[in-house]
């Protein structure tokens, strides 16, 4: 039998074989607005609990700083957008035993994402923001971590609820496989009981073919939801754009409901790409 | 009005729920007096369509059919926390029941629908010998004034389920509407004691006919209806029927139409540990047959397609429901047709379904 020598061994195998240690948490941050990454500091007192019952080794936004270090945990925050992105996103996941993408940017490219349907990429607006566009190094696309690396866990939301992101927490520290509710928002509309806007008012709400996860916040207040938790399971995009067609929205209003914080979620891109050639 | 609020109250119940007009919507909601109750409003109602309109000079407070919610809320609550486990001194798990006594609530303008919905929620939550202690707790603290239905939706069809407009039974006190008042009946002797303290002047006869009349009028002027009250034998005759791919196509297994439907319990349970694991809570809230999960078992989805996730709620409403609790499942109130987003018609549907005579057609 042959015998590894333990210089030959990776950091994550030594993580592996540790015992009575609390885990190693990381939040790795690549193209994003840090939103998400808020969502554990404004969790405030929940935080301080996370921090007895782990070990933060890395999470840049709140303190530590250690990129490279091997961890049981790996939350990552962001698309990948530049060419170091995608070699750095190689090796949080070769020094991760879990890895948990946060927010539309890491789920589904997210806002920056809207360039990816752009013949020259991002060139036109680098050159059209920038004074020094040379200095701008990005990729032609913005794209979701698990189009890179393998992704155990997606937690989808611009940004995502805290509450959501401590019960993974806490059920992976349990041992047990996180079970995220992939629901329509609409379910949870109705359980607090918020009149619907599109059946009252007549607005294009997109809670129908939504992720649930938000806690209905939009149509609390009056708003149509604008699927900032991207696709649902089992979305019937087409009936519904048909049915704002209906409600009067032009064609090209149809596409740009699908077009926008998680436009490269294939559900919404399918939709936005059948409108716009419409429109 | 006021007298009915007084009189309420002093038979102890302290909290009063009524209809609001609120957000576009007729939504019950704790109200004070009769200043809060919808005068003069109506609501218009069409597939995938609710709006109110406002008329000066009405005079009726319930001179509309329902909203999207009246009673089931109140009674099976959308979410709750049912139980609470915790680690004692000696390291050993303790599990708490959280069923707990509700504040008496006395509910005003309670429909026919609701009541009959309300029946078979009895029958489902409290029907030995396991009676849900959190439904029973919720439902045993109303006082349910009902109010015949004088102004039916064009979505309405309970004369055809025969569930409405007139309230029959299962309240405390129900009232007609007229333009000079109302005429007021009692059904309990809780009822009965409200009825008294109120003071009222005997209805004449020429009021109460008018009464009648109108809820005749109300079953007389609904445009929809089903074609039977048991439709059983039918639809298992046509579970292969290509109409189901049809209405898959357009339904958008949102689930909108089971959380407005009075007569719909399904729900899930889960556990909420705290992130510190020393304390979880076990919850359960509404859940849906248009959900992935509810037919989820041993790594599989059973409904995978909206096809089939459409069969299953309609064909448990209309025809196993039959051998479950000795009738239908619909009572006719039309909110899964008004709150559809996109306007899916069950009595267009199972019409749909049953012109044709072959059934795997």
């Amino acid at each position: 039998m042959p015998v590894t020598s333990r210089t030959q061994t990776t950091a994550l195998e030594r993580l592996n074989t540790r015992e009575n240690a609390r885990p190693r948490v990381a939040v790795h941050k690549f193209s994003s607005c840090d939103g998400c990454q808020l969502a554990f500091i404004n969790a405030g007192e929940a935080l301080l609990e996370l921090a007895q019952l782990v070990e933060i080794v890395h999470f840049a936004e709140a303190g530590p700083m250690d990129p490279e270090a091997a961890v049981d945990i790996a939350f990552v925050e962001g698309s990948i957008s530049t060419p170091e992105e995608s070699e750095r996103i190689q090796a949080v996941r070769a020094n991760s035993r879990f890895m948990v993408s946060l927010g539309a940017c890491a789920t589904s490219g997210g806002l920056q994402a809207l360039r990816n349907f752009n013949a020259d990429g991002a060139t036109g607006w680098t050159e059209a923001v920038y004074a020094q566009p040379e200095f701008i190094n990005s990729l032609d696309t913005a794209t979701p971590v698990a189009e890179h690396v393998k992704v155990d866990l997606e937690l989808w939301g611009c940004p995502v609820n805290a509450r959501q992101v401590f019960q993974a927490v806490r059920q992976l520290l349990f041992g047990v496989a996180p079970v995220v509710d992939k629901d329509k928002l609409c379910v949870e509309c109705k359980r607090q009981q918020h009149v619907c806007v599109l059946v009252a008012k007549g607005i294009p709400c997109m809670g129908p073919v939504t992720h649930t996860g938000c806690g209905a916040l939009c149509p609390a207040f009056g708003r149509d939801c604008y699927a900032c938790f991207g696709p649902a399971e089992n979305p019937n995009t087409t009936s519904l754009s048909r049915r704002f067609e209906g409600l009067g929205l032009m064609p090209e209003s149809v596409a740009k409901r699908f077009h926008f914080i998680n436009s490269h979620a294939p559900a919404f891109r399918t939709e936005w790409l059948a409108w716009k050639e419409r429109s | 009005m006021d007298s009915l609020f007084d009189a309420i109250r002093d038979e102890g119940f302290s909290r009063v729920v009524g209809p609001v007009a609120r957000d576009g919507a007729i939504v019950y909601r704790d109200i004070a007096s009769a200043a809060d109750l919808p005068r003069g409003v109506r609501d218009r109602q069409a597939p995938g369509t609710y709006r109110l309109e406002s008329q000066e000079d009405g005079v009726r407070a319930f001179s509309w059919a329902n909203g999207a919610q009246a009673l089931k809320p109140l009674t099976f609550a959308p979410r709750e926390t049912l139980w609470r486990c915790e680690r004692d001194e000696s390291g050993r798990l303790a599990f708490r029941d959280l069923a707990q006594e509700h504040e008496p609530t006395a509910v005003i303008g309670v429909r026919a629908c609701d009541l009959a919905a309300l029946q078979i929620h009895e029958q489902h939550f409290l029907k030995p010998p396991y009676p849900d202690p959190h439904y029973a707790a919720r439902r045993s603290s109303l006082f349910l004034v009902a109010v015949h239905c004088s102004h039916p939706a064009d979505t309405c069809f309970c004369a055809s389920t025969g569930d409405g407009p007139r309230a029959e039974s299962g309240y405390d006190l129900a009232m007609s509407e007229l333009d000079e008042g109302f005429v007021v009946t009692a059904a309990t002797d809780r009822g009965r004691a409200v009825l008294a303290a109120m003071g009222l002047d005997p209805a004449s006869s020429v009021q109460q006919g008018k009464a009648d009349r109108e809820v005749e009028a109300a079953a007389l002027g609904q445009g929809r209806s089903l074609p039977s009250r048991n439709l059983k034998d039918a639809l298992y005759a046509r579970l292969e029927h290509a109409h189901w791919d049809h209405v898959g196509r357009r339904c958008l297994s949102c689930g909108n139409c089971t959380a407005v439907c009075p007569t719909c319990f399904c729900h899930a349970e889960q556990d909420e540990p705290a992130l510190t694991g020393e304390t979880s809570e076990h919850l359960r809230q509404w859940d849906s047959c248009f959900t992935a999960v509810h037919s989820y078992m041993g790594h599989f989805l059973v409904r995978e397609e909206t096809r089939l996730r459409y069969r299953q709620w309609l064909t448990h409403k209309l025809a196993s429901w039959h051998e479950q609790y000795g009738r239908s499942g619909c009572v006719g109130c039309g909110r899964c047709i008004a709150w559809c987003p996109v306007g899916i018609d069950i009595t267009a549907e199972v019409t749909a379904l049953m012109e044709s005579g072959d059934a795997q057609s």
